[in-house]
């Protein structure tokens, strides 16, 4: 077991439905507090590839671990000790701020007075603890996002999905939510994005590429510009993704 | 022209498409029909009857004779006075005939002068009113039928239904609440569907007229519920044996009123739902929970409490089946149901105007 | 008819939902034969001036005129000039390609071989797909329909809304491209989007937040009007810097931007200095350089200044 040093490790992870191979042995590892980009073209296999990660979905074949536990027979554990956030379902609208966090921090098994504790402590960092009364459908969406995020982590997982997290979000909180998320890099979670903003890619640690099911490059931004001898991610991404033969 | 053809065309393909749905609103009318005309049924057929016989006699030989030749009677045999608590109480029998010590004399008595002293007793297991009240009028009938008959006294004659079909006084309810289905229901759905996908907003954006895009909507419909008219009426006449003495172009005229009238209700719905489920909640709730209880399908009319007597009036169901059931089974002339026909007239004119001024070429 | 050289005059248009301000007189204008871009996050108004603009809802305050037409006495007409392409997926998934177009064709009076010409450089990539459903078609591929359909009876002027949400940077890449070629003919294209990199394929933009809208001009305008001096830095510890340079008075306003921080220069900012600070500090792997600043600098730079 080398789960000491990374936290998702797959080896020839494969999912077919029927003759279409959505992805087609994908290998990687990703290290623990990592940032990593997760980028694709649509239809490339990107969301078919998380939902195998987050112990959603059995792999056709191949074999991996993520937080230690394994992807074929440990789904149900991987779900307990990751994060996850889409931009399509974050929160409650009907509940407010407080109630949101108390039903996922209670879904995740985080104890009621522990659960008090870190939610005051996560508002009042993000200068929020004044709303905590606030319905969810009043905050505007970049206040949401960030509320998302916060909700995703209250139960302290080692390892956050984040889908899209930033869609549709003005650049400033855009910004906030990537502070947000270096600061949790920085206290040891690991990061696993997927965006369209390819400027975004810019602020992983490392980021693979995935065209027609298999990764087609990963590495840092920085030495994938240099490889293709691109200016910036989004030229990388037209390169890779030119020959793709797949929509979604 | 052309233009709305197309348009029907857009809206048939639609529904060819969802083949499950064409299916369902194809057969929903034949399921109901033959359910109803077969499966479930009022009327009491076997009426499970034993005697008690203190003396036997010639009289009552041929009494027990009438008795075990009727096809709606299941002949049980004679039992012992003490037996029948638990005849009753098994269900082995749903009524017992107790002839009187003195039968022959008694009727021989009533013959003559036409009354007397009761002669027999009839006891019903009355736990299911229905099966005891058509019982007691069997054996009434059977029993003491030839006394009534010669003193001409009372005179009972089934008009209509003879044999108190219950299948004949369904049909129309059915129709009636298959229309409202298929026309009010799917028609609300399919214009409340193109607002949630947000191709409404492209067609109120073209320079169609609001009127157009919803006569091309309802076409379709209308032509699904025309066959669906036919196969009921087949069905009802073919299968049920329903006599349809009335008037066939009157049926018709009515039931294509009661057909616009449908689809103005589902016009209606769909300008008030957003979302296909509202749609569809709309029309379960406020359509067809009224049609089954206050329409006279079910229920008479004439039974219901006086606060609701009003509300059943509105509810465009009750003329409907009203009208069909005079036409398809009491062949009753047009002028009949001239009072059901121009209420219907009027509801649809209604509608039509409401939901007209409701549907706006613009979103709010 | 109105000569005006204007395709779109939008005058203080306002419209609320209940107590939410979704426009706050707005105004703008745009040319013939342009494309103008509305750029801005969520919740910045455009969907709702799109249903102005297109007459599907009716504002609460001011005036436009689309075309040269009033949008509110003329409405009626202006629904057969201009091509409007809404934010949703807006086709019929259970009909095919062939079909949304014809039916499309259709609604405006036309036919589709009568507008051939226009569509024919984007209708030609789906068209060997023609038989197939509008539903099963990838995001580009819908894209492409959708675009087709809304052009297919030669509006004078096109609204798109949001048309590149959600689809990947080649399709949206591909996208622009077909617009640019769109413009040769003539046409006026309002085109709304939240990526803010996409700015720079338009000939004026709009930036707007929240129901405003801060700043009109040419993206390359916009850029060339910032003042204020930008640079990117960066270290071993992005997160740590950052906080760090939060300390610093001579910084007015530093935040992420990817591989490089962003910071604007204050007054009695000195590089050289920082990096050694920084390096004080515990930093390694220091860079700092000047950048020239893009839209989404622009966009920040304003929205702190409100």
């Amino acid at each position: 077991m080398s789960n000491t040093h990374f936290i998702i490790q797959v080896k020839n992870l494969t999912k077919q439905f029927g003759t279409f191979t959505a992805v087609d042995h994908i290998t990687f590892e990703v290290e623990r507090g990592e940032i990593f980009g997760f980028l694709g073209a649509n239809g490339a296999g990107k969301t078919t590839a998380m939902r195998m990660l987050c112990g959603l979905s059995y792999p056709t074949s191949g074999s991996g671990t993520v937080a230690g536990f394994d992807v074929v027979k440990e789904g149900e554990k991987i779900k307990r000790h990751i994060g996850y956030m889409s931009q399509r379902f974050s929160l409650y609208d009907d509940l407010t701020v407080m109630e949101n966090m108390e039903l996922f921090g209670g879904i995740y098994g985080v104890k009621s007075r522990k659960l008090k504790e870190r939610a005051t402590a996560l508002l009042q960092k993000l200068d929020f603890f004044e709303e905590r009364d606030t319905m969810v459908s009043a905050l505007p969406l970049g206040w949401k996002q960030k509320l998302a995020f916060a909700v995703a982590t209250l139960h302290r997982p080692e390892i956050v999905f984040l889908d899209e997290p930033t869609g549709g979000v003005d650049p400033i909180t855009r910004r906030q939510f990537w502070e947000m998320i270096y600061q949790a890099a920085n206290e040891g979670t690991t990061i696993f994005v997927t965006t369209h903003y390819m400027d975004e890619a810019e602020y992983c640690n490392r980021i693979s590429m995935m065209v027609d099911g298999k990764i087609k490059a990963l590495d840092t931004p920085t030495n994938l510009k240099k490889s293709f001898n691109a200016a910036s991610m989004d030229e990388v991404f037209r390169i890779l993704a030119r020959d793709a033969q797949r929509g979604d | 022209m052309i233009g709305f053809l197309k348009f029907v065309k857009k809206e048939t393909l639609h529904i060819l498409r969802d083949s499950r749905t064409m299916l369902i609103a194809l057969l929903m009318p034949v399921v109901q029909i033959l359910l109803f005309g077969f499966a479930i049924s009022t009327e009491v057929n076997n009426v499970n009857v034993a005697v008690v016989v203190p003396k036997w006699d010639e009289q009552i030989r041929q009494s027990i004779n009438k008795l075990s030749s009727n096809p709606y009677i299941t002949y049980k045999g004679a039992i012992a006075e003490h037996e029948i608590d638990r005849n009753l109480r098994s269900g082995r029998v749903d009524a017992i005939v107790v002839f009187a010590h003195d039968f022959d004399r008694l009727m021989t008595q009533w013959k003559q002068n036409g009354n007397g002293n009761a002669a027999m007793q009839f006891i019903m297991d009355a736990s299911n009113t229905n099966t005891a009240q058509a019982g007691a009028g069997y054996l009434n009938n059977i029993l003491a039928g030839e006394l009534m008959q010669s003193n001409s006294l009372v005179e009972t004659h089934m008009l209509f239904n003879p044999q108190m079909k219950s299948a004949f006084n369904f049909v129309p309810g059915i129709m009636g609440m298959i229309f409202i289905l298929i026309c009010a229901m799917l028609t609300s759905v399919a214009i409340v569907r193109e607002k949630e996908t947000g191709t409404m907003d492209v067609l109120l954006v073209s320079p169609v007229r609001p009127l157009t895009i919803i006569l091309a909507k309802m076409t379709p419909y209308f032509i699904l519920s025309c066959i669906n008219l036919t196969t009921i009426l087949l069905l009802a006449r073919f299968v049920l044996g329903i006599p349809m003495s009335g008037n066939l172009s009157s049926i018709i005229v009515v039931s294509l009123v009661y057909l616009l009238l449908s689809l103005s209700l589902g016009l209606l719905i769909s300008t008030i739902a957003k979302q296909q489920i509202v749609a569809l909640l709309i029309s379960a709730a406020v359509m067809i929970m009224p049609i089954v209880m206050l329409s006279g399908m079910m229920f008479p009319v004439e039974n219901m409490p006086a606060v609701l007597k009003p509300v059943s009036a509105i509810v465009p169901a009750r003329w409907y089946i009203d009208a069909m059931r005079k036409l398809l089974i009491q062949g009753a002339s047009f002028g009949l149901i001239l009072k059901d026909f121009l209420i219907l007239v009027g509801m649809t004119l209604a509608l039509l105007a409401i939901a007209l001024k409701n549907f706006k070429d613009k979103l709010e | 008819m109105d000569t005006s050289t204007l395709a779109i005059e939008v005058n203080g248009i306002s419209k609320s939902y209940g107590t939410v301000k979704a426009l706050d007189k707005v105004s703008l204008d745009v040319r013939r034969g342009e494309i103008f871009g509305l750029i801005g996050p969520d919740g910045a108004g455009k969907t709702t001036l799109y249903k102005i603009l297109v007459t599907l809802l009716n504002a609460d305050e001011g005036s436009a005129r689309v075309d040269g037409l009033d949008i509110v006495k003329d409405y009626r007409n202006i629904r057969s000039r201009v091509g409007y392409m809404p934010g949703k997926f807006s086709l019929y998934p259970d009909l095919t390609i062939e079909e949304n177009m014809e039916f499309f064709a259709t609604l405006f009076g036309v036919t589709v071989e009568q507008n051939y010409d226009l569509v024919a450089p984007i209708y030609k990539q789906i068209e060997p797909f023609k038989k197939r459903r509008a539903g099963r078609l990838s995001g580009g591929m819908k894209q492409k329909l959708a675009l087709s359909c809304a052009l297919i009876h030669k509006p004078s002027v096109l609204f798109l809304d949001e048309p590149t949400t959600g689809v990947d940077a080649v399709s949206r890449s591909e996208f622009w491209d077909m617009l640019h070629n769109l413009r040769e003919q003539e046409l006026s294209i309002l085109v709304s989007t939240p990526y803010m990199d996409e700015a720079s394929r338009c000939d004026r933009i709009a930036l707007c937040n929240t129901g405003h809208i801060l700043d009109i001009d040419s993206p390359k305008h916009m850029v060339e009007k910032f003042d204020g001096k930008l640079y990117g830095i960066k270290a071993r510890d992005m997160y740590g810097l950052l906080k760090n340079l939060r300390e610093d008075n001579s910084i007015t306003n530093c935040y992420t931007a990817g591989e490089f921080h962003h910071l604007l220069a204050g007054a009695g900012f000195d590089a050289d200095k920082l990096k050694q600070n920084l390096v004080a500090q515990g930093h390694s792997d220091v860079e700092i350089k000047p950048i020239v600043p893009d839209i989404e600098d622009v966009f920040i730079k304003l929205l702190s200044n409100e």
